[in-house]
């Protein structure tokens, strides 16, 4: 997901180490305003690991949100059609308004947006796996928008109680926007299995290829993330990574049948306990996408480095005329 | 590789519609005014949130301290006299 907790064992072990053990002066009254429900907002004292969790969560959000754009925005010029290009338009604006609300959000805990771009552009900071995995046909757009953008609607609704007040709030403009990403992709693929025989075997093969990652998206199993106990009790997070992954497969799996995709033969329903199995997810895969595996991921963070390349004598250009214009006025003060 | 450098924070305040007051919604960045305006527009109304925006530098807002909030604001708490449901006037009386 956007959120998980994408560092490795290695990267884990050291941050436990610079972690300081003692408690802080104030952390039980902060830890009572958590149990109460309150939200903590900017200014209030927090401690410092709060902070710093904050701060890799929301920027990491914030990151996979603004990577998110890239492969969409690759299908821009190739749309099938003029309403679905300006609906792709209208989504991919969309993704970047979702990575700006959570910069500002991430901003008021003290670091700076060119501090957690430089680290999204020199590959210190993560962003969500799932961008990393190849777009390969119009379906995959489609796909994309039912099944990620999905998942992400489900882990980001329990978000808009988080503890800390400006991603929580972030969190309720997002989610409100999100539903229209989920629509309109769930809309096209219908569209498409009203089609041809190759159009459905388009949207087939593109469910077959995004359906086991966008699972992953909720990160690992719960046996194997020992840091879900501290976010639980900080209200950072509710719901464990397998609650909200089997959320998602019993929302989904309907939706499935509805378009008439074949399913993968590990589905099938639980009568006891009333739930979607799925087997076992290749966590192998998961771990070796988070270190860069993936298809995409060296091109992803190339398009980037060019934008912000590309974009320097626009941002310049607008300094010097800022500048010019602050000047202006001081003189006919 | 390049790296970017942040212009000015500005505080955006985004007005629904017309006989409401303006509401803080986030921030952007910006080289000037205008430009955070613009911004603004572009990130807070995509769907007709606004009829009217104000952008501030972050820099110039004065705030209360969140640490002196039961001072300032402690003070209110037992002055239970200044609402109406204080007194109890009799039914008799009728609405007022």
């Amino acid at each position: 997901m956007y959120t998980t907790d994408l560092r490795t064992a290695e990267e884990k072990a050291k941050d436990a180490k610079l972690k300081v053990p003692t408690k802080e002066e104030g952390e039980e009254a902060f830890q009572a305003r958590i149990d109460a429900d309150e939200y903590i907002e900017p200014k209030d004292y927090m401690p410092d690991a709060y902070r710093k969790t904050l701060v890799r969560q929301m920027s990491q959000h914030a990151h996979s949100e603004i990577v998110g754009m890239l492969p969409e925005g690759g299908w821009v010029t190739r749309a099938p059609s003029l309403k679905r290009k300006i609906i792709l338009t209208a989504k991919v604006q969309d993704e970047a308004g979702h990575g700006l609300y959570l910069y500002s959000a991430a901003e008021t805990l003290g670091t700076s947006r060119e501090e957690m771009l430089n680290q999204l552009h020199s590959g210190k900071a993560k962003y969500s796996t799932i961008f990393n995995y190849p777009t390969t046909s119009w379906a995959d757009v489609c796909t994309i928008g039912w099944l990620v953008d999905g998942a992400a609607i489900t882990n980001q609704i329990p978000l808009c109680r988080c503890s800390y007040g400006p991603y929580a709030r972030a969190m309720i403009k997002v989610c409100k926007e999100e539903s229209f990403h989920q629509r309109q992709g769930y809309d096209g693929l219908l569209e498409m299995m009203k089609g041809t025989d190759a159009q459905k075997r388009m949207v087939q093969d593109s469910f077959d290829r995004w359906f086991w990652p966008s699972l992953m998206m909720f990160g690992p199993p719960d046996s194997d993330s020992a840091h879900s106990s501290q976010n639980m009790a900080w209200k950072i997070k509710r719901f464990s990574n397998d609650e909200l992954r089997q959320r998602f497969v019993d929302a989904t799996i309907p939706q499935a049948e509805f378009l008439g995709i074949k399913l993968p033969e590990q589905v099938k329903w639980n009568e006891e306990t009333k739930h979607y199995a799925f087997g076992e997810l290749d966590w192998d895969e998961f771990w070796a996408v988070v270190k860069g595996d993936g298809a995409c991921a060296s091109n992803r963070m190339d398009a980037r480095r060019k934008a912000i390349a590309d974009g320097k004598w626009v941002r310049e250009a607008a300094t010097a005329y800022a500048e010019k214009q602050r000047a202006a006025v001081r003189a006919a003060e | 590789m390049s790296k970017t450098t942040d212009w000015d924070l500005y505080e955006v305040f985004v007005r629904s519609k017309r006989g409401l007051s303006h509401k803080h919604v986030g921030s952007v960045h910006a080289a000037d005014g205008r430009m955070a305006i613009e911004n603004a527009r572009d990130l807070y109304t995509r769907r007709s949130e606004g009829e009217s925006v104000w952008v501030i530098p972050a820099k110039q807002i004065i705030a209360s301290d969140p640490a002196e909030g039961d001072a300032l604001f402690g003070p209110a708490a037992d002055k239970v006299y200044r609402h109406p449901t204080f007194y109890d006037i009799p039914d008799e009386v009728g609405k007022m």
